[in-house]
C-alpha cells in the first residue's frame, strides 16, 4: 500500500501512519498494532475488518487517546486528526478533541449509557462541556439532534431513561450525543454487533445517511462482511496487528488477491441455501405439542408483569435432520430449547422425545432422558467449568450413568479425535484452548452422552467467521456420523441457511412460518419473514463467487 | 483448521496464559507480609508459652499485689527453694503475674478465633449453598438469617453463654451464631450467580444429581472469598470475645483471657494502669495483624477484586 504523506491530501480527516502500539509484557505477541496506515477523508467510511485479537480496537482507541497509557503506548508512528498530531498531546487538549473533533460510538449501547441519568440529558451534558449556549440554546440543540438521528417525538423522549428504550433507539441516543458537536470524524466500534438484525439494518441506515448530509469521515470497525458490504466506501482487512491490504469495497470483496481476505470472505456463509436431500423417513424422534412458557408471575396483587415467552410451539425433528430456529431477541428460540433440555419447566404443552412426553416430568423422572437429549451454549467461555479439566468436563456425563472411569476416558479420547482436537489435551483447562476449540469440547460432552437430539443453542455466534464455518462444518459432520436430530437455534439467517434442512421463525413467542430452508428463503410467505430476510446485512452480495477466483 | 494448526495454536496459548500462582502473589502483598508476620508472632508466643513464662499464670500470691512493671519478687518453689523473679508487666490485685497471664492468654484468643471462623464458615456455607440452590429454602433460611443480623452481636452472644453457662466452649458456640449470616449470604450470593452459569446448566443437562452439582462446580468458587471472610470473623471473634471476658459474661474470670485481665484492672485503672495497657497492646495488634492479612488476601485471591479481570 502507498503511503500518502500529509501534504498531498489536505483534505484527509484523519491520517494514521505507520502507528505501532506496544502491548504489555507478558502478553501473546509484543505489539498490539504494527506499521498500522489508515487515512479516512471527508465523507468517507472506512470499514476496519478483522477477527478478535486483529488489533482493530486497539487502532480505534489510540485515535481516541482512550489506551491505559502505562499498557498500551504508542512506540512509532504518528496519528493526525484535521493535520493535527494528536499523539502525545495533553489530556486536556485531547479531552476538547473528543467531542468537537472526534467522536465515538460502542458496542453495547447499554453500557454507555448512564442508567441514572435522562437521556436529553445525556446529550445536553456534551453542549454544557464543550460550548458555551445558554441553557434554552442547550435544550433546542438537543431536540435538534435527536430528530436528525430518526428519533421518534424527542421532547418526549429526552425526557426518558435509558432502560425505557429499545436498544435500536439507545444506540440512535449515543450516535446522537457522538453528533452533537458535529465533529469531523466519527469512529463506530462494532456499533450494530449487538442489535437484532432488523435494527441494525436501520442504524447502518442512519450512519450512511449522516455521512451524506454531514460529510462526516466514519471510521467503522466490524467482523460482519455483511455490513461492510453494505456500508463501506473503503475497507482495510487487519489480522494480528497488521494491515493485511486496504482498498475500495469493490476491490477487496470481489477482486482481493490476498489469501487472508479470501479466506475470511469464503467463510461468511451464503444467504442460499445449498442443495440437501430432505429426510422424510421415520417418526419424529423430538416432538412438542403447543409448548407453553411464561416467565413472570401475577405477583401477590395480581398487577406482576407476565411474558409469553413460548405459546404453542409446535415443532419436530427426524433423526439425521437439522430445523433451524431463527428470530431476534426476545422471540423465544432460546427458551424453547431450555424447555425441551428441561432447564426451565414448561408451563404447558407437551414435549415427546421418541413419544414419551417428558413435559411433566419431575427433575428425578426427567434424569433417564438427560442422556437423549444435550446442548451446546452460545458462550464459550462459560460453558466449560473453569477449574476441571475438559477430561473431567467430558467423562462427568458418562460417569453419572455408571460408565467405568477408564471406559469412559477412552470414548473421550475418541470423542477429542472427532471434534478435531488432540486426544492428549484431556489434561489440559479450558483456558488453554481458543474459542472455537471450546466450542469443540463443548460438542465432544454433548456427545460423549450418545444423545438421539444435539440443540445447538447460538453455538456458533460468538465464534469468528472462519472459525464458525468450521464448527458448522463439524455440527454437520457430526450429524451424519450419529444420525442426529439436531435443533439449531440462531439469528444469523446466513448460518441458518447453510445447515438447516427445515427453518422456524419465531416471533415473540410465536411460530410465524415454517418450511425447508429453500423454500423460506427463496419465496418467504410472513411479513415477518420477509423483513428478516430483507434486512440481513450484504445480501445482494454472493460472497462464495468472491473466493473461487 | 488442520489438527497440526489446532496443535500449535494450543502450545502457544498455554504460554501465554500462565500467571503467577495466588501463592505467590500473597507472598509479593506487603499488607499479607507484615500481618502474616505478625500473626505468626503471636501465634509463636501462644504455642510456646510454657518456655516464655516461669509463673503459673493462675497462681495467687498476696504479698505481690499490684506491682508495678519490673518489680522484682523472691518465691518459693516445691522444693523449697527462693528464686528471684521479675513481674515484667506488673502483678494484678490478687498478685498474679500479668506477663504470664498475657502470654497464656493468647492461647484463647486465638483457639476462639480460629473456632469460631471454622465452626462459621462450615456451617454457613452449608447453609448458603443450600439456600442459593433450593429456592424454597432460601425464602424461610434468609428470613432466619435476617432476624439473627437485626440483633447485635454482643447482645446475642450475651444470651447465649447465659443460655449454657460460661465455659470456653459455649463462648466458641455463642460467637460463631451471630457471625453464621454474614456466611450464609456470601455463600448464597456466589451461589446464585454461579448456577446461572452455562457450565452449571451444561452439568444439569448430563445428569449430574444435584449434591455432585453443589460439591464440584459451585463450591470451589466460594472457597477464595471464604478464606478473606473467615481471616475477618477470625479478627472480630478474638474482639468480640475479649468484649465478653470484660463484661464478666464469657471465660471463667481464673482463666488467663485478655479480656479477664483487663476485667481484672478496670479497678484500679488509675492507678495501675499496665494491667490494662499491655493485654491491650496485644489484643490490638493481633487482630490488626489478622485484618491486614485478611486485606491482603482479598486483594490477590478474591477475583472481585482483581482489577486485571
Amino acid at each position: 500500500m502507498a503511503k500518502i504523506s500529509k501534504s498531498e491530501n489536505s483534505e484527509n480527516v484523519l491520517e494514521i501512519n505507520d502507528l505501532t502500539v506496544r502491548l504489555p509484557k507478558g502478553a501473546d505477541r509484543e505489539n498490539a498494532i504494527m506499521d498500522v496506515s489508515i487515512t479516512i477523508g471527508r465523507g468517507e467510511i472506512v470499514c476496519i475488518v478483522g477477527e478478535s485479537g486483529s488489533g482493530k480496537s486497539v487502532t480505534a482507541q489510540t485515535v481516541m487517546g482512550l489506551n491505559p497509557p502505562d499498557q498500551l503506548s504508542p512506540t512509532a508512528g504518528s496519528v493526525h486528526l484535521n493535520d493535527e498530531s494528536i499523539l502525545g498531546v495533553s489530556q486536556d487538549r485531547l479531552r476538547q478533541l473528543r467531542g468537537e473533533r472526534m467522536a465515538m460510538i460502542f458496542q453495547e449501547p447499554m453500557t454507555a449509557l448512564n442508567p441514572v441519568m435522562t437521556v436529553g440529558d445525556q446529550i445536553e451534558e456534551m453542549l454544557e462541556i464543550h460550548t458555551t449556549f445558554s441553557a434554552s440554546e442547550r435544550r433546542e440543540k438537543v431536540l435538534e439532534v435527536m430528530e436528525d438521528v430518526n428519533l421518534p417525538d424527542p421532547k418526549k423522549m429526552a425526557d426518558s431513561y435509558p432502560h425505557q428504550l429499545s436498544g435500536g433507539q439507545r444506540q440512535r441516543i449515543m450516535i446522537a450525543i457522538a453528533l452533537a458537536l458535529e465533529p469531523g470524524l466519527l469512529i463506530a466500534d462494532e456499533p450494530t454487533t449487538a442489535l437484532d438484525v432488523t435494527t441494525q439494518a436501520q442504524i447502518l441506515d442512519l450512519i450512511k445517511d449522516i455521512q451524506v448530509r454531514h460529510g462526516t469521515a466514519v471510521m467503522f470497525i466490524t467482523h460482519d462482511f455483511g455490513v461492510v458490504a453494505e456500508i463501506a466506501d473503503r475497507v482495510v482487512v487487519m489480522r494480528n496487528g497488521r494491515v493485511v491490504e486496504q482498498g475500495t469495497v469493490d476491490h477487496v470483496l470481489s477482486k482481493s488477491k490476498e489469501p487472508y481476505t479470501r479466506m475470511l470472505i469464503s467463510s461468511v456463509p451464503s444467504l442460499t441455501p445449498p442443495k440437501r436431500e430432505p429426510i422424510i423417513k421415520g417418526d419424529p424422534i423430538l416432538q412438542t405439542r403447543a409448548l407453553d412458557k411464561i416467565y413472570g408471575s401475577l405477583g401477590l396483587f395480581g398487577k406482576g408483569r407476565v411474558v409469553h415467552a413460548a405459546s404453542q410451539v409446535e415443532l419436530e425433528v427426524r433423526r439425521g435432520e437439522t430445523l433451524g430456529v431463527v428470530g431476534e431477541s426476545g422471540s423465544g428460540k432460546s427458551t424453547v430449547a431450555r424447555c425441551i433440555v428441561r432447564l426451565v419447566d414448561p408451563n404447558g404443552g407437551e414435549i415427546l422425545i421418541d413419544g414419551n412426553n417428558i413435559a411433566g416430568l419431575s427433575q428425578k423422572g426427567i434424569r433417564s432422558f438427560r442422556k437423549d437429549v444435550q446442548i451446546v451454549f452460545q458462550d464459550p467461555y462459560r460453558s466449560l467449568n473453569p477449574r476441571r479439566t475438559v477430561g473431567q468436563s467430558i467423562v462427568e456425563g458418562p460417569m453419572n450413568f455408571n460408565v467405568g472411569k477408564v471406559e469412559a476416558l477412552e470414548r473421550a479420547r475418541e470423542l477429542m479425535r472427532v471434534v478435531g482436537l488432540s486426544p492428549d489435551a484431556l489434561d489440559r483447562f479450558p483456558h488453554q484452548f481458543s474459542g472455537g476449540q471450546r466450542q469443540r469440547i463443548c460438542i465432544a460432552r454433548a456427545l460423549a452422552m450418545e444423545p438421539e437430539i444435539l440443540i445447538a443453542d447460538e453455538a456458533v455466534s460468538a465464534l469468528d467467521v472462519s472459525v464458525q464455518a468450521q464448527v458448522l462444518e463439524l455440527l454437520d459432520q457430526v450429524r451424519k456420523d450419529f444420525d442426529l436430530a439436531v435443533l439449531f437455534i440462531t439469528h444469523d439467517l446466513r448460518v441458518a441457511a447453510q445447515i438447516c434442512d427445515r427453518i422456524m421463525v419465531m416471533k415473540l413467542g410465536e411460530v410465524v412460518e415454517q418450511g425447508p430452508t429453500a423454500s423460506v428463503y427463496a419465496d418467504p410467505q410472513h411479513e415477518y419473514t420477509k423483513l428478516l430476510l430483507d434486512a440481513a446485512p450484504g445480501r445482494d452480495v454472493d460472497f462464495s463467487g468472491a473466493a473461487s477466483i | 483448521m488442520t489438527t497440526e494448526a489446532i496443535q500449535t495454536d494450543l502450545t502457544e496459548e498455554t504460554e501465554a496464559r500462565s500467571r503467577p500462582s495466588a501463592w505467590s502473589r500473597l507472598s509479593q502483598n506487603l499488607s499479607a507480609r507484615i500481618g502474616g508476620g505478625l500473626l505468626l508472632l503471636i501465634a509463636l508466643i501462644g504455642l510456646f508459652a510454657s518456655f516464655l513464662t516461669t509463673l503459673d499464670p493462675t497462681e495467687i500470691n498476696p504479698s505481690n499485689r499490684l506491682k508495678s512493671p519490673g518489680h522484682e519478687a523472691s518465691i518459693r518453689d516445691d522444693e523449697g527453694k527462693k528464686h528471684k523473679v521479675t513481674a515484667h508487666m506488673g502483678t494484678d490485685s490478687l498478685g498474679r503475674d500479668i506477663y504470664s497471664r498475657v502470654v497464656y492468654g493468647s492461647r484463647i484468643s486465638l483457639v476462639v478465633g480460629i473456632a469460631v471462623a471454622l465452626i462459621s464458615v462450615l456451617a454457613g456455607t452449608l447453609i448458603g449453598l443450600v439456600a442459593g440452590y433450593f429456592r424454597w429454602v432460601d425464602a424461610i433460611v434468609m428470613r432466619i438469617m435476617d432476624g439473627l443480623m437485626a440483633i447485635p452481636a454482643i447482645l446475642l452472644a450475651i444470651s447465649l453463654v447465659s443460655l449454657s453457662g460460661a465455659s470456653l466452649f459455649a463462648v466458641i458456640f455463642a460467637i460463631s451464631i451471630p457471625e453464621i449470616p454474614r456466611v450464609v449470604r456470601l455463600v448464597r450470593s456466589i451461589v446464585l450467580t454461579i448456577r446461572e452459569e452455562p457450565y452449571v446448566e451444561a452439568a444439569i443437562s448430563v445428569g449430574t444429581p444435584t449434591p455432585k452439582i453443589l460439591w464440584r462446580h459451585v463450591l470451589p468458587n466460594t472457597i477464595s472469598p471464604l478464606i478473606v471472610q473467615g481471616t475477618f470473623i477470625c479478627g472480630s471473634a478474638i474482639l468480640l470475645e475479649a468484649i465478653l471476658s470484660f463484661l464478666g459474661v464469657g471465660i471463667p474470670p481464673e482463666t488467663p483471657t485478655w479480656g479477664n485481665i483487663m476485667a481484672e484492672g478496670r479497678d484500679f485503672f488509675q492507678i495501675h494502669p499496665h494491667a490494662i495497657f499491655f493485654p491491650a497492646i496485644f489484643l490490638s495488634l493481633t487482630v490488626l495483624a489478622i485484618n491486614m492479612l485478611g486485606d491482603g488476601m482479598r486483594d490477590t485471591l478474591d477475583p472481585r477484586m482483581d482489577r486485571n479481570i
